[in-house]
């Protein structure tokens, strides 16, 4: 396949072409993985391509965040940018907190000539959960607006105010959820109304409580979501019993059970990296024979190093086609 | 006079007690049109919606009342303005990621949408972006004048598909 997205002549993009590859790997019946890539806090392209070269060569989409968890960093959109120019496969993540209607749709445009193809639609964490708590949140939509907003754009080709689009973008469109938080027992509902807004594949949270999500699969096959929704499983490895303990209470929406932290708490020190790695693989193992499951999602974060060892070891490596 | 919490936990009391203002209303409406000036209905209506559902609610006057539809619980209070459920931050006990003294606010909402009974499910309804031009107006006023159903051209594209 060749790339679509170099630069032609001095400066100028090519015209936008070719559809998602995540969404040709998925459709496809492969079993995907993507990956997060850590946003940097610098103004190089360099610090972006930095972990590109391990995750590239494993993952079929990298997902750039959006703020995450409040804290400022290098914008998702020239993240997307700077990988789908290098040949990578960008997922944008794009949250309602920091921009009001006007400029998602103005984002999502450029983000689409910019050659990206797949949004992950978010609502986004809080303000209060970063190091700039005293911003203004802005949440002018919420997630599902901006999932049925993008939709239009694509469909129908044209903005939310009804003026036409020359060109409309074209999107693989996900969303994400969170199987782990309450209410537990309702999450598949949420889920129901993200695909009826428009969502082809969801990313979730992370995954370490492996019997909360088989209860919420259960219920969401019951009501065939998994026929209609490609679904990857977030994971990743813990560094050791305080990252985990960092994470469940600080990192909003991060469940994480005591059995897990007990079990990186006892392993002795030199060890504890290799035993977070060794519980995300049989999460990995573990979910993959779950009906309905079409991926994983692996959020390493500073860890990214792992990752092709996570994919070897779960069984998940695929031989892929060099873009 | 009970505290408000107690007629919260009683969605099925406070959706007939909508559905009886809303049948009143769409009956007197053309009347006080014809009697009253605009301005002092705006002004009545405003304040009474203040203070009633300001205590029954914690209304944030959005002026786009959907209350009916999220289980008779103002989802203005959800810190992040979610109009379709419950984000992902919510807290091992229930509570809102933002402000942890506080229950979520669509916890509380799907829970309650589960007891009533005409607009029982209706939670699970799409509801389009806020018209935040019609915040501190009244959303009574708003509904009868057919005001809050407008939606974005964009947006009602699709649903006539």
């Amino acid at each position: 396949m060749a790339d679509p997205h170099h630069t032609s002549s001095a400066g100028e993009w090519e015209s936008h072409g070719g559809e998602s590859r995540l969404r040709q790997v998925l459709e496809a019946g492969h079993f995907a993985v993507t990956a997060e890539l850590n946003a940097p806090d610098s103004a190089d392209p360099k610090d972006v391509y930095a972990n590109l070269t391990e995750l590239g060569d494993v993952c079929d989409g990298i997902n750039a965040t959006d703020g995450s968890g409040a804290n400022c960093h290098m914008s998702s959109v020239a993240c997307c940018a700077l990988m789908a120019r290098a040949g990578y496969e960008p997922v944008l993540q794009m949250g309602c907190r920091d921009r009001n209607r006007i400029a998602i749709q103005g984002d999502l445009l450029g983000a689409a000539a910019l050659g990206v193809r797949n949004v992950l639609c978010l609502t986004g964490d809080d303000v209060s959960a970063g190091d700039q708590p005293e911003a203004r949140r802005v949440f002018d939509f919420d997630a599902l607006h901006l999932l049925r907003t993008a939709q239009i754009m694509r469909d129908q080709g044209v903005l939310l105010s009804g003026r036409k689009l020359t060109t409309p973008p074209e999107f693989f469109l996900g969303a994400a959820a969170n199987p782990f938080v309450p209410p537990q027992d309702l999450r598949h509902l949420r889920l129901a109304k993200k695909i009826e807004a428009g969502a082809q594949f969801i990313q979730t949270q992370y995954c370490y409580d492996v019997p909360v999500f088989e209860a919420f699969m259960r219920r969401a096959r019951d009501m065939g979501l998994h026929e209609k929704v490609y679904l990857l499983v977030g994971v990743g490895p813990l560094r050791s019993e305080r990252a985990a303990e960092f994470m469940r209470s600080r990192v909003p929406g991060v469940h994480i059970p005591d059995a897990v932290v007990d079990r990186l708490a006892k392993t002795p020190r030199k060890g504890k990296r290799e035993e977070g790695i060794r519980i995300c693989v049989e999460i990995i193992e573990a979910v993959k024979q779950i009906e309905g499951v079409h991926g994983v999602h692996i959020m390493a974060y500073r860890q990214e190093e792992a990752v092709p060892e996570i994919v070897e070891r779960a069984g998940i490596l695929r031989e892929k086609p060099k873009g | 006079m009970p505290g408000s919490e107690w007629f919260k936990n009683r969605p099925r009391l406070l959706e007939g007690v909508y559905a009886g203002s809303k049948a009143a209303l769409q009956l007197l409406y053309p009347l006080l049109k014809r009697v009253l000036p605009a301005g002092f209905t705006e002004r009545v209506f405003v304040w009474s919606e203040e203070v009633s559902k300001g205590y029954l609610f914690n209304c944030q006057m959005c002026g786009q009342c959907i209350l009916h539809s999220t289980g008779m619980t103002c989802p203005m209070n959800c810190p992040k303005n979610l109009r379709n459920g419950p984000c992902g931050g919510v807290r091992q006990n229930g509570h809102c990621e933002v402000i942890p003294e506080m229950p979520c606010v669509w916890v509380q909402a799907w829970r309650r949408d589960a007891q009533m009974g005409r607009y029982g499910g209706e939670i699970q309804l799409l509801q389009p972006p806020v018209n935040r031009a019609l915040q501190n107006s009244s959303a009574w006023l708003n509904l009868l004048e057919g005001i809050d159903a407008q939606q974005p051209t964009g947006w009602s594209a699709i649903d006539l598909e």
